[in-house]
């Protein structure tokens, strides 16, 4: 793969975005994420790294208080957005997911046409005062998603008729809808193909400018191609967290190490 | 001889022929069962299969073939012309006939010897074996009572000989092939296989069963009564003395008004309550709820039926209907609709259960991750996504309202009416099959006939509901699959 | 991708709020979601509700059921008399006699017959005493010529009275009973001569004509539905279970096929009247088999029970791996000893839960009963079987029919204890069916 990209890149010193400290996460008696504490800067495309079942994906669930939906799971320590704790009690995780948008593994168009699918976000939210204003949201979204052109012939089709990677696109215009700071995708590739692949990670490089990008990935050239910072996670402990560039070319970690060359994982 | 002894005879003959050709397997081996095909036991079930499928099927035929060669015969022995063709007089001699004839079988007369007299002498002897013969009866009918006699003495023993011939020649035939190099275990299993597929087409026959005895009855009924009376007649008044009005319309609307009511009242209780255990009750409620909701499935509806006579009707009528000024009847529309709701609530709500817990999770997970609130997510994605299937799940339910029995023949009343009050007594279809059906009715009169063309309808009405159900739950299932 | 570029995030106001406060919008929207929750809870309060309603309602009228008032008459068992009853023609009539002046003169005896005349007075003992006693003497020939104490059942509007359902005031209306005989019934419950004890004969006792309430047991009943489950069981689990053979193991996939599976799941689902016009039409009309015989009863109940039966053995043997077949198959057993030897025996208890399932709703099947004649009055128990498969019978949920049916509110209190022994039935069977499952239940 062309890793040249890395080099090129340049790393703004930005500001802290997502602050989680000793995060700890439970599914009944199986201790999912441990101890983690980690740094996430504004504007800039975070991946998430490390071998099936570390608990990447749980820790970004957290980000956006996904976890609530399951009974069993348990989230001590504390995970500060904007320096306010997502954890206090006075939060509602309702109000928190429209500030922390998610896009998921598989592509999962609601079965209505393409215009509801975007619309269904601003219009819990109250993000429109009249069909006008949203109907441009809509059309913002979608140019955002990179679908616009593909779609705007058919907005009343129902979303469920696109292809995968057009699926995927308009989860992400749904996602990017209701206006969040930070996007979470959970390995958005993983059920594409690489030219949908392709097109999805070059607007994950787009949406950098306006979020704050969280992203989950099995594979290490996504992250490679698409990140600022990683961070490797292993058997539910973020063990190494730096600039991409540096975790790929000099991991500090034995085990970050063995993962990149393909000894684990 | 009755069935049951040929049945039992033939099965000892079975057993027989098992011993029979277990022997004759081992012993054409030279006594080492090695050298069989198949274990010696195969040889022995080849041959008690052999003994009993060919008699059983001619004992079958025999059976259904018996009764119409005797009608045949007692048909013949009267002749068209003393009823002077008509039909129901027709009836009514034949059945004088059998009745004679239970009497002369009664009497153990000597049948043979009575048939051998003169026409003239027939009366006496008849009167002779203690049957009373009432003055001035045409001396066929006499003919015929013997001939139903004879023929069914003649059948039965004709049926032993025959039966016990298919039986007798299988266990030979069975019996020469058992040798070494028989495969009489891919015989039996062949055997085996057939009575396994016969076993399974009872649904197809059970079906055509259903329709025929439908069928033909409610041609004969529409014979005696116009077609377009019945299907678009507006008042229902059947009458023992004949010049009937025999309307489906009040009939079908009370039928849909009960229906209707009950629906009102399943459709929402039974929605919401699937919705608020699938996604809102934690574990305890659930395990405790959903078995007790269930309950309401299991119980008969003999008792619902009860419930709506003794308690709901009663209190209906004193504190809505005669207050309000809207009828003093215990049994109305709506003492049925409520109480058939409440049969029908755990009818949706497992239905829509199921229905719901069909949606994918990523579906609600995409919806929850996009700010929204559960409610938000049930009834803007999770509900329009299960919509097909919890319509066809009503559509069963609405099936099952318009069937049901019990519940309105003790909760509805008897009165055929039109009517908007709610209050009022109505009657359906299922309450007049049962009230045409049950007691004593002449079975040829068109006020008997007719509840088979009520029957016909109702069957006809539910499997479109249910075909349509069923097609639409099959479609929305293999969306999510 | 330049329109990107084009159009900076609206910054909304919403976006600099803080995530500690909520929204307006958002405690609108909480408020809705609780409505919400709340509406589901209310849905599931009311199917609960109506059953604990319908619960009670059967219990609070039927229990007392259980329960008849007697009273006790010392009759001396007069020779001459006796055979002056046997030998008239309205033999009961004359019993009828004896029992009445042995109770008249035992009240007098005991000074309670004040204010009553004696006629009305014995109107208190049952219709039914006269037929008790005479079953006593022909049962005891030995026993004439000496004094008795009999235990005869009172009247079922005394009854009622002892059961709080009869009153004084519903007495001067009710040409049955008169408030002078509650006065007697009374002073007799006083001195102990009438008393209200647990009444075995009505779950023995055959029914009784419309004004004879307190007699009426559901004896016939029961046998009838018991020698229609034993008809079910008999013809419903064999044909069921060797049609799912067929249909899961060796059906090809092939129209045939698809014609039977079509069939089954829509005769699940064909009105149960349906069922009874077919008995009716083919069964008793084609057939000739007897009216209100358990047989066709039996029958009628089995081919509505064979779907239910087919669709449970079904997914019992499609529970057990495939796995379990090709070991069989491997070791050279055919498919049929693969089927017979392993699967079945693997998924037994899968088709005896879904088997008892399938009785208990046959059990509570009213509807195509009514259609072949089982309402009929039945005065006498049906053979033994097999012959008492073809003698006259009801069934519980007939008998309740039957009951609301009468005009005497005592039939009422019968009908629902009625439904209480049904009841009672379904609940034995459905935790066998459940005990069956938890005990044998297996995952692989």
């Amino acid at each position: 793969m062309n890793d040249m990209r890395i080099t090129e890149r340049a790393v703004d010193l930005s500001e802290t975005k997502i602050s989680a400290r000793n995060v700890q996460v439970f599914y009944g008696d199986t201790h999912a994420i441990k101890d983690v504490s980690v740094d996430i800067a504004d504007k800039t495309v975070t991946a998430f790294i490390g071998p099936s079942g570390c608990g990447k994906s749980t820790f970004l669930r957290c980000i956006n208080r996904m976890n609530d939906t399951i009974d069993t799971a348990r989230v001590t320590g504390d995970i500060l957005i904007d320096g306010e704790d997502i954890y206090d009690r006075r939060v509602d995780p309702v109000q928190l997911r429209a500030k922390v948008g998610m896009v998921f593994q598989k592509p999962n168009p609601f079965p209505k046409s393409i215009y509801d699918n975007v619309a269904y976000g601003p219009r819990i939210h109250g993000l429109a005062r009249n069909k006008v204003e949203l109907d441009e949201i809509v059309e913002r979204s979608l140019r955002r998603g990179a679908i616009w052109d593909e779609v705007k012939d058919r907005l009343d089709a129902p979303g469920t008729g696109l292809s995968g990677g057009q699926q995927q696109r308009l989860c992400i215009a749904r996602a990017v809808a209701t206006e969040p700071e930070i996007l979470l995708m959970d390995e958005p590739c993983s059920a594409l193909d690489p030219i949908a692949t392709a097109q999805v990670e070059e607007l994950i490089d787009e949406l950098r400018r306006n979020y704050s990008v969280v992203i989950v990935t099995h594979s290490m050239q996504q992250a490679a191609r698409v990140s600022q910072k990683t961070a490797f996670f292993h058997l539910g402990h973020l063990v190494e967290y730096g600039e991409t560039g540096q975790i790929f070319t000099t991991p500090r970690d034995p085990r970050t190490e063995s993962y990149i060359t393909g000894r684990i994982g | 001889m009755t069935t049951g002894t040929i049945l039992i005879a033939l099965l000892a003959l079975a057993v027989v022929g098992y011993f029979l050709g277990r022997g004759r397997a081992v012993a054409s081996a030279g006594g080492d069962v090695r050298r069989l095909h198949s274990l010696p036991r195969f040889y022995g079930l080849n041959v008690a299969l052999t003994t009993l499928i060919p008699a059983l099927a001619v004992l079958a035929v025999g059976l259904l073939a018996l009764p119409i060669w005797t009608d045949l015969r007692v048909g013949a022995a009267i002749g068209p012309s003393l009823a002077g063709g008509d039909a129901g007089r027709q009836s009514l001699l034949i059945a004088q006939a059998d009745r004679l004839a239970e009497g002369l079988e009664g009497a153990d007369a000597n049948v043979a010897a009575i048939a051998a007299l003169d026409d003239g002498a027939l009366a006496g002897a008849f009167a002779d074996a203690g049957i009373a013969v009432r003055e001035g009866t045409d001396p066929s009918i006499l003919r015929a009572a013997l001939a139903r006699v004879g023929t069914q003495e003649t059948g039965s023993w004709m049926l032993v000989l025959l039966v016990g011939l298919a039986g007798v020649v299988g266990a030979l035939v069975a019996l020469r092939a058992s040798g070494p190099a028989f495969r009489a275990r891919n015989a039996v299993e062949r055997a085996i296989l057939g009575v396994l597929i016969l076993a399974s087409t009872i649904a197809i026959v059970t079906t055509a069963g259903i329709v025929l005895s439908m069928l033909f009855e409610t041609i004969n009924f529409l014979r005696a009564y116009p077609a377009a009376d019945f299907f678009f007649g507006t008042v229902w008044n059947p009458r023992f003395s004949g010049d009937s009005q025999l309307g489906l319309l009040p009939l079908l609307w009370g039928t849909m008004y009960v229906s209707l009511v009950a629906l009102i009242v399943a459709v929402p209780v039974g929605l919401l309550a699937a919705i608020y255990m699938s996604e809102y009750a934690g574990p305890r409620v659930r395990a405790v709820a959903k078995p007790l909701l269930e309950i309401l499935a299991g119980i008969p509806t003999i008792v619902y039926g009860l419930f709506a006579l003794v308690t709901v009707g009663p209190l209906l009528r004193d504190w809505f209907a005669q207050p309000l000024g809207l009828g003093n009847s215990a049994s109305s529309v709506m003492t049925a609709g409520l109480v058939m709701g409440v049969m029908l609530i755990p009818f949706v709500s497992s239905l829509s259960d199921d229905v719901i817990n069909a949606v994918p999770q990523s579906m609600r997970d995409g919806s929850l991750g996009l700010g929204a609130t559960k409610s938000e997510t049930i009834r803007q994605v999770v509900v329009p996504a299960a919509l097909p299937g919890i319509v066809g799940s009503i559509l069963l339910a609405a099936s099952r309202a318009i069937g049901e029995t019990m519940i309105v023949v003790l909760g509805a009343g008897a009165a055929a009416q039109m009517d908007l009050n709610p209050f009022e007594a109505m009657t359906t279809i299922t309450v007049k099959i049962v009230s045409q059906l049950v007691g004593d009715n002449d079975f040829n009169s068109p006020e008997t006939l007719v509840a088979f063309a009520l029957g016909l309808t109702l069957f006809v009405m539910t499997l479109a509901l249910n075909v349509l159900a069923l097609w639409i739950v099959r479609r929305y299932r293999e969306q999510y699959e | 991708m330049s329109d990107i570029a084009a159009s900076p995030p609206a910054a909304g106001e919403g976006r600099k709020t803080s995530l500690l406060r909520e929204t307006d919008r958002v405690r609108k929207r909480n408020a809705a979601e609780r409505r919400f929750e709340l509406y589901g809870m209310a849905a599931v309060g009311i199917g609960l509700l109506a059953l604990a309603f319908l619960l009670l309602s059967i219990l609070g009228n039927g229990l007392s059921s259980f329960r008849q008032t007697f009273v006790d008459v010392p009759v001396a068992l007069d020779p001459v008399a006796i055979e002056e009853a046997e030998a008239s023609v309205v033999k009961t009539s004359r019993y009828r006699d004896i029992i009445e002046g042995a109770f008249v003169s035992a009240l007098e005896a005991r000074g309670l017959l004040e204010g009553i005349d004696p006629e009305e007075a014995a109107g208190i003992i049952s219709e039914e005493a006269p037929a008790q006693f005479r079953d006593y003497v022909r049962a005891n020939p030995e026993a004439v010529g000496r004094p008795g104490e009999f235990t005869f059942l009172v009247n079922g509007r005394i009854d009622g009275f002892f059961k709080g359902r009869v009153t004084f005031e519903s007495a001067e209306l009710d040409g049955n009973v008169t408030p002078a005989q509650l006065r007697l019934a009374e002073r007799l419950a006083g001195a102990g001569l009438i008393d209200t004890r647990f009444n075995w004969a009505f779950f023995t006792a055959p029914d009784a004509s419309g004004q004879r309430p307190e007699a009426a047991g559901l004896g016939v009943a029961i046998l009838g539905s018991a020698y229609m489950m034993l008809v079910v069981l008999f013809l419903a689990l064999p044909i069921g279970v060797a049609a799912s053979i067929y249909l899961e193991e060796f059906a090809p996939r092939n129209r045939f096929t698809d014609i039977i599976e079509v069939n089954i799941s829509n005769l699940a689902a064909v009105p149960s009247i349906v069922f009874g016009i077919l008995g009716l039409a083919i069964f008793i009309n084609f057939a000739g088999l007897p009216q209100s015989a358990p047989i066709v009863g039996g029958l009628v109940l089995t081919l509505m029970t064979l779907p239910t039966i087919i669709i449970a053995t079904r997914s019992a043997l499609k529970a057990v791996p495939p796995s379990i077949r090709d070991a069989a198959l491997g070791v050279g057993a055919s498919k049929l000893q693969s089927v017979f030897h392993h699967v079945l025996p693997l998924a037994a208890p899968g088709i005896l839960t879904g088997t008892i399932l399938g009785l208990a709703q046959a059990l509570g099947e009213t509807a195509p009963l009514l259609l072949i004649g089982m309402v009929a009055f039945v005065g006498e128990y049906p053979d033994a079987p097999p012959e008492g498969l073809f003698d006259p019978a009801t069934a519980l949920p007939v008998q309740v029919y039957n009951w609301t049916q009468k005009a005497d509110p005592a039939f009422v209190e019968r009908a629902s204890g009625a439904i209480i022994v049904l009841l009672a039935f379904l609940v034995v069977m459905n935790a066998i069916a459940i005990l069956l499952r938890r005990r044998f239940e297996r995952r692989w």
